[in-house]
């Protein structure tokens, strides 16, 4: 007699017999048959056409009866709204009940049914169970108003239910209190600027009372909710943490996640000399460890925020490297997170223990762990310097195994060794070379190739080895071919007598025989380098390589504070802000940490005086890509940067058809020569100096920016609106606003370099846009832009690029690249930096111009607020080319006849209608006329700009 | 909040879904089988996997996997948290969570599904108020049901949910009353090669099986509660009283509940009860390796090591083994070169070994991994971390229960590297 029964009817006819079953006399039947309803609904079958039969069976006194009839109502009427009215009262009676729980489930149903005209009878019935004398009804009420506003929220606020959500916050019952907090969150997130959660020390009181009485889940809600919370001092900070610490203790881990999150948000205001400060660090430990006793799902989140809390706040954890090792039967993703934290967490006291932990690692069985633990082996060495002889060492026993994948690992990292350890190491080159044959990835033929050029003086067949590597040079990857090329010339640069055929050789397989432009650039300034100074190709390609630092996979200090704030959620995980991810283009509030603020005892001593997030230290990274000049000591072993819109800008900017010139010309008489070998400078007349730009912005300096900022009086110029947060740019802020001074536009912008590393390769290129506004010269900045550093830049533009017409119309699309990335933002730039110089229209055409535009083309428009006297207008419009024709008085008013023109010969005639007297009462009337009449809108829109400022 | 919710079984059928808002599609489970696919193994899918509208969260536990459907921001330890409680409900209800177990009680399942969530909001966790609501089905009340027309589902409103011991029912009632508690202790160790441990800890709960009338008032402290530094509680736990006095103070659940966990972590010293001596030796030459291995106890405080088993996975190379126990039986899978040896009770006087030949592919070369040796045992009567209770007390009920506690000690994931 189990349920399974339900599952054997499978006959043709069967909805025929259950329908015929259900309409039975026998209440016993019809139960059955509903069973037999949901049990095959679970599975996923179609049962919507007995629809009318099951409803039929909900006016009855047996509880199992009407829950199973509501189960199936919750799917199926969507489906079928109509019927689903016949429902409705049942449900209206059943929230009369004198049982709260059939009331209870009467308002729960109601809610699960997603059918607009069933929404509406909900109101009532609702409102009356918010208000129910049982918490048990007020709690699922509250619950209930959140379905509500999934379906219907602007029905949810004109009946004011969010108000009585929030009035259920100061509950005596701690349940409703949670499920109020809970369903408050959830229609929170779809409004995020609503201030829904307003919270306030008295509120805050109550959520913390109540979380130590509600359930688990509730305690979660409650925690999420205060985590947002911005407590006004350190005080109130403290004692906050102190009601959340026992939480900790708890069970289940997302609620000891939350109160985690919590306790490291209001961490952030406490001063570190606090006792209480101390404290708290060690009451943060047992429960983060404690986490990792538990199922391997739950772990793989804990060691995600793990290893977000460690990079916060190392000092945490420090002594906890033991629960990190590795178990053999953990799942892989268990162990990848693992090895990450430990790795983290490596430093001189520990780390003999790990490099014996990472060895055994490295001879298990799966490939992806074995890849990471011996990767790991090389940030070990490069994070601790005193081992990085033992490192080394184990690093050389793991490549006598011969294992193909760890050889290749292997080979990768120590190459990032002799980076950070130069000249100290080399004995083991020839091991390495040993291996040569059996490296089929790229990043370790990449690798290898590297080391070969770096050590080429000291390996005494580098050429060979070389040469080897240069036979199948057009299968290789490009990251290969990039590698082998910088190799084989810095092997010339060293060698010069050897290896001048093959130096030519790969040149000219990098420069004529190959489609990618990154290979074919760089073969060009290797050879234009080598060609007209080759002494400056030496300090080039062999220059001082800057370190590479300890931990170059540290998330950016202002993202690591926003993930702080989302621990324990999706974003933690993800380690991206929730803008990176959620869904829609609903706005997502960004948090970020509190700053330290003292309360008003403290704040007379010194220490706790800082406002403003504490300094945080800053380790000196260097870009992974590089700047160009990196780029010439190929750096960039990852994948090359792709930047799509900047080749096309390059283009724009002046072609240089190197290959013009061909290579055949490379080796002549009479030129500059190293070594023996002559070098013809390309033929001139293919690279006209002023034209160098374009390969490249590191050899930019060529190209002189004469535009300043001046403070020339020009057109009104409005102050700089951020355009680019560093959010969304990996760091990079950009601020700017639009210039014209003596008929020409600018772009004066502020780069901001708000991420740890330095930035170079800046390089600017607009979409098409309505007025063919286009940069009239690159983005020269002149120094790489360290962190914290912001430079001010004024970009001439002209308006002669590519048209397309934009909505709004003076929408400007802007891509920006650095060494880092490409980023696109938009702005909206004022009409009036297209107003003309010469847009003073002679009174006659003006006129004839007026009564030839058609009426329909006239718009009208009112400034408000803008005491002025027709002179200033007519002066102030003047500074921004917008001229005054004619004036005249006419019943009292003082009428100004205008005129403007655009940059693209498009005139705008203005009527400008101004009561003397009392202008501050009565609108300016402005009417224009143009012969395209889209552009109005924001003419009108560049008069209020600039009479009001 | 928790949008769907599917169950799918090994082979990748969907045989249940429960939907707690709109329904969403099984065709989002497409991300959850690719995932699979890529997983060599069904314990490394990934437990959070975004799809362009959903994320998906899912627990692997008795070959289902339980995956979760959500659409908006939500905690996902909560979310995994819930699965796993609704796997501890569902064995709770029917002994055993499986297929088959989940399609017999399908339409008990969906109404318990549908009691523990509203709108994706956790609605009635609980064991024992969602068996007020929905009682388990048993044999004889499938019986009962059918003759008299009843139903599992329960009339009343879960009473004890509102009050200030949501935990507890009122009204209960026993002619036997008594209490017992289970100390158990799991060690998590790493030994290496040399026998030397690299991590060892404890993971201790203390399980209670509590059938007392009415409303009861239990006390209970330990000789030594410095040991529990990292302690969770089960909600009724006074924690105000634990903090200041070091002694649990609760009117406990009734029926069985787990009232603490705690981790005794490697600072404390951890006493490993066992050790394993062994000798694997591959050559590079030969096509036999030798194998040998001898457990024996270590630091048992006397009590008796029972239960022993010892497996390992054996390397690829492995083609099959002969081996003789001195006790036990032991098996090896020449497949999935699993080799398991079921040792029982150990004798200190004569300790048991299993040693023979590896017979080893021809011609290839030795294997590069070593075999990892994960044990198995129990210690009766002992917790190894030394933790004893010292007395269990009742206050506000007249009569005198019966008491008990037992002690055991359990390996937890103890593996030897060879």
């Amino acid at each position: 007699m189990t349920d399974s029964k339900y599952f054997t009817t499978t006959k043709k006819g069967e909805i025929f017999e259950l329908k015929a079953e259900l309409n039975s006399d026998k209440k016993e039947k019809k139960k059955e048959a509903v069973k037999k309803v949901i049990a095959s609904m679970t599975v996923g079958k179609d049962v919507s056409a007995l629809f009318p039969d099951v409803v039929n069976c909900m006016q009855t006194d047996n509880l199992e009866l009407k829950k199973l009839v509501y189960l199936y109502l919750m799917n199926y009427a969507k489906s079928q709204p109509d019927m689903a009215i016949m429902a409705v009262n049942t449900f209206v009676k059943d929230c009369e009940d004198p049982n709260p729980l059939i009331r209870a489930l009467a308002v729960r149903t109601m809610g699960c049914i997603r059918v607009d005209k069933i929404t509406e009878y909900l109101c009532e019935p609702l409102r009356k169970c918010l208000k129910d004398e049982d918490p048990y009804v007020r709690k699922t009420a509250a619950v209930c108003v959140a379905k509500l506003h999934d379906i219907n929220a602007q029905l949810v606020e004109d009946q004011g239910f969010l108000d009585t959500l929030k009035d259920l916050i100061s509950d005596s019952n701690p349940m409703v209190v949670a499920n109020a907090v809970a369903a408050l969150s959830e229609i929170a997130e779809s409004h995020p600027s609503s201030n829904l959660l307003d919270l306030n020390p008295q509120s805050i009181n109550k959520l913390l009372t109540a979380l130590n009485e509600c359930t688990e889940w509730g305690q979660i809600f409650i925690l999420d909710c205060l985590a947002n919370y911005t407590p006004k001092d350190d005080r109130e900070a403290q004692s906050i943490c102190e009601r959340v610490t026992p939480r900790l203790s708890h069970a289940n881990s997302a609620v000891v996640l939350s109160a985690v999150k919590v306790l490291m948000k209001f961490m952030e205001m406490l001063s570190k000399d606090l006792d209480y400060y101390g404290t708290l660090l060690k009451k943060l430990a047992p429960p983060l460890v404690t986490l990792l006793s538990a199922e391997p799902e739950l772990q793989y989140v804990a060691l995600r925020n793990i290893n977000l809390i460690v990079q916060k706040r190392p000092e945490i954890l420090k002594h906890e490297m033991k629960v990190f090792f590795v178990k053999y039967n953990d799942p892989i993703y268990v162990k990848l997170e693992k090895l990450d934290i430990m790795i983290r967490l490596a430093s001189q006291a520990n780390i003999a223990q790990v490099l014996a932990e990472l060895k055994e690692y490295a001879t298990e069985v799966d490939v992806d762990f074995v890849r990471k633990a011996v990767r790991a082996i090389g940030r070990c060495a490069i994070k601790v310097e005193q081992s990085a002889e033992r490192c080394v060492s184990t690093l050389l026993d793991l490549i006598q195994t011969k294992v193909n994948y760890v050889v290749q690992e292997a080979i990768v990292v120590i190459k990032d060794i002799f980076r950070k350890y130069p000249n100290k190491y080399e004995s083991v080159i020839a091991t390495l070379c040993e291996n040569l044959d059996s490296l089929d990835e790229p990043e370790a033929r990449a690798a290898m190739i590297w080391i070969v050029g770096e050590y080429a003086e000291r390996i005494d067949n580098a050429d060979e080895l070389l040469e080897s590597f240069l036979e199948g040079f057009h299968d290789e990857s490009t990251q290969v071919q990039l590698q082998l090329l910088t190799a084989i010339v810095k092997l010339f640069l060293k060698k010069p007598t050897e290896t001048q055929e093959l130096v030519q050789q790969v040149l000219s397989l990098a420069t004529q025989d190959s489609d990618n432009p990154d290979l074919r650039d760089r073969g060009y300034i290797y050879w234009r380098l080598l060609s007209t100074d080759p002494v400056a190709a030496k300090e080039v390609v062999l220059a001082e390589k800057p370190l590479i630092s300890e931990e170059t996979d540290l998330i950016e200090p202002t993202l690591l504070d926003e993930l702080i704030c989302y621990i324990g959620t999706l974003a933690s995980v993800y380690h991206k802000p929730p803008s990176a991810f959620v869904e829609g283009g609903r706005g997502v509030v960004h948090k970020s940490l509190p700053p330290r603020t003292a309360s008003n005892e403290s704040a007379e001593s010194p220490e706790a005086a800082p406002t403003g997030a504490p300094p945080v230290e800053q380790p000196d990274v260097i870009p992974p890509q590089g700047d160009l000049l990196g780029d010439l000591l190929n750096l960039d072993l990852g994948p090359p940067v792709s930047g799509p819109p900047l080749a096309a800008s390059s283009a724009q900017m002046g072609a240089v058809d190197l290959l013009g010139g061909g290579l055949d010309s490379l080796v002549r008489p009479g030129s500059p020569c190293i070594g023996g070998t002559n070098f013809t400078s390309p033929p001139a007349a293919a690279v006209p100096a002023s034209l160098g730009a374009p390969i490249g912005s590191g050899l930019s300096d060529l190209f002189d920016l004469t535009s300043g900022v001046g403070n020339l009086s020009g057109s009104y110029v409005a102050p700089k609106a951020v355009w680019l947060p560093a959010m969304k740019a990996k760091g990079l802020e950009i601020s700017g606003t639009f210039t014209r001074q003596v008929g020409s536009i600018s772009m004066d912008l502020q780069l901001t370099n708000k991420a740890l590393q330095v930035m170079t390769d800046f390089a600017i290129q607009f979409n098409r846009n309505s007025f063919g506004l286009a940069p009239a010269a690159p983005l020269q900045v002149h120094a790489p832009l360290s962190p914290n550093q912001s430079v001010e830049i004024s970009l001439p533009l002209n308006t002669v690029g590519s048209v397309m017409k934009m909505e709004p119309l003076n929408n400007l699309q802007v891509a920006v690249k650095n060494n880092i990335d490409v980023f696109y933002f938009s702005t909206l730039y004022p009409l009036h930096i297209l107003f003309v110089e010469d847009g003073k229209m002679d009174r006659q055409m003006f006129l004839a111009t007026w009564k030839d535009i058609p009426n329909e083309n006239e718009a009208q428009f009112q400034i408000r607020d803008c005491p002025l006297s027709a002179e200033a207008v007519s002066s102030k419009l003047q500074g921004s080319n917008v001229f005054t024709i004619a004036k005249r008085n006419v019943e009292g008013q003082d009428m100004l006849y205008q005129s403007l023109k655009l940059t693209n010969g498009i005139w705008v005639l203005a009527e400008l209608r101004i009561q003397p007297g009392n202008p501050s009462l009565t609108p300016l009337q402005l009417s224009l006329k143009c012969r395209a009449p889209e552009v109005s809108q924001h003419v009108y829109q560049a008069y209020e700009t600039i009479l009001k400022n | 909040m928790i949008h769907s919710l599917f169950l799918i079984n090994s082979s990748g059928d969907i045989f249940l879904e429960k939907h707690w808002k709109s329904v969403v599609s099984r065709s989002v489970c497409d991300y959850f089988f690719e995932a699979q696919e890529r997983a060599t193994e069904a314990e490394n899918v990934p437990p959070v996997i975004p799809t362009p509208h959903h994320y998906l969260l899912s627990v692997y536990r008795h070959k289902i996997f339980f995956v979760a459907v959500i659409q908006t921001e939500v905690p996902p330890l909560f979310v995994i948290e819930f699965l796993h409680r609704v796997v501890d409900t569902f064995q709770d209800y029917f002994g055993v969570c499986s297929e088959p177990v989940i399609k017999d009680n399908v339409v008990v399942v969906y109404e318990v599904l549908e009691e523990m969530l509203d709108n994706g909001f956790p609605l009635a966790t609980e064991s024992n108020i969602l068996k007020e609501l929905i009682k388990p089905p048993t044999i004889l009340r499938t019986v009962v049901n059918t003759i008299t027309g009843s139903t599992n589902v329960g009339d009343q409103l879960p009473t004890g949910q509102l009050s200030v011991v949501p935990w507890r029912r009122t009204g209960v009632k026993y002619t036997n009353n008594e209490a017992y508690f289970d100390v158990i202790e799991e060690i998590d160790a790493i030994i290496d090669k040399s026998g030397s441990t690299i991590t060892a800890e404890i993971q201790g709960v203390i399980d209670a099986c509590v059938k007392l009338t009415g409303m009861p008032d239990l006390t209970l402290s330990f000789m030594n509660p410095r040991l529990l530094d990292d302690v969770s509680f089960h909600p009724c736990v006074r924690f105000k009283r634990w903090e200041s006095e070091r002694i649990l103070s609760f009117i406990p659940p009734d029926g069985n509940f787990r009232l603490l966990s705690y981790h005794v972590s490697a600072q404390n010293l951890v006493a490993i009860p066992v050790y394993v001596k062994h000798s694997i030796s591959f050559r590079d030459s030969s096509s036999l390796g030798r194998f040998e291995i001898t457990v024996g106890p270590k630091q048992t405080m006397g009590k008796a090591i029972e239960g022993v088993t010892v497996t390992s996975q054996m390397p690829k190379g492995v083609l099959n083994m002969s081996l003789t126990p001195s006790q036990g039986t032991h098996t090896f899978d020449p497949v999935t070169k699993m080799l398991s040896w079921d040792v029982g009770k150990i004798n200190p006087q004569k300790l048991p070994s299993l040693k023979g030949t590896m017979s080893l592919q021809a011609g290839a070369s030795k294997p590069d991994e070593n075999p990892t040796i994960n044990l198995q045992f129990k210690i009766q009567q002992l917790a190894i971390s030394g933790l004893k209770v010292n007395r269990l007390d009742m206050y506000g009920e007249k009569y005198k229960p019966f008491k008990g506690i037992k002690y055991m000690t359990k390996a937890g994931k103890f593996q030897v590297r060879t």
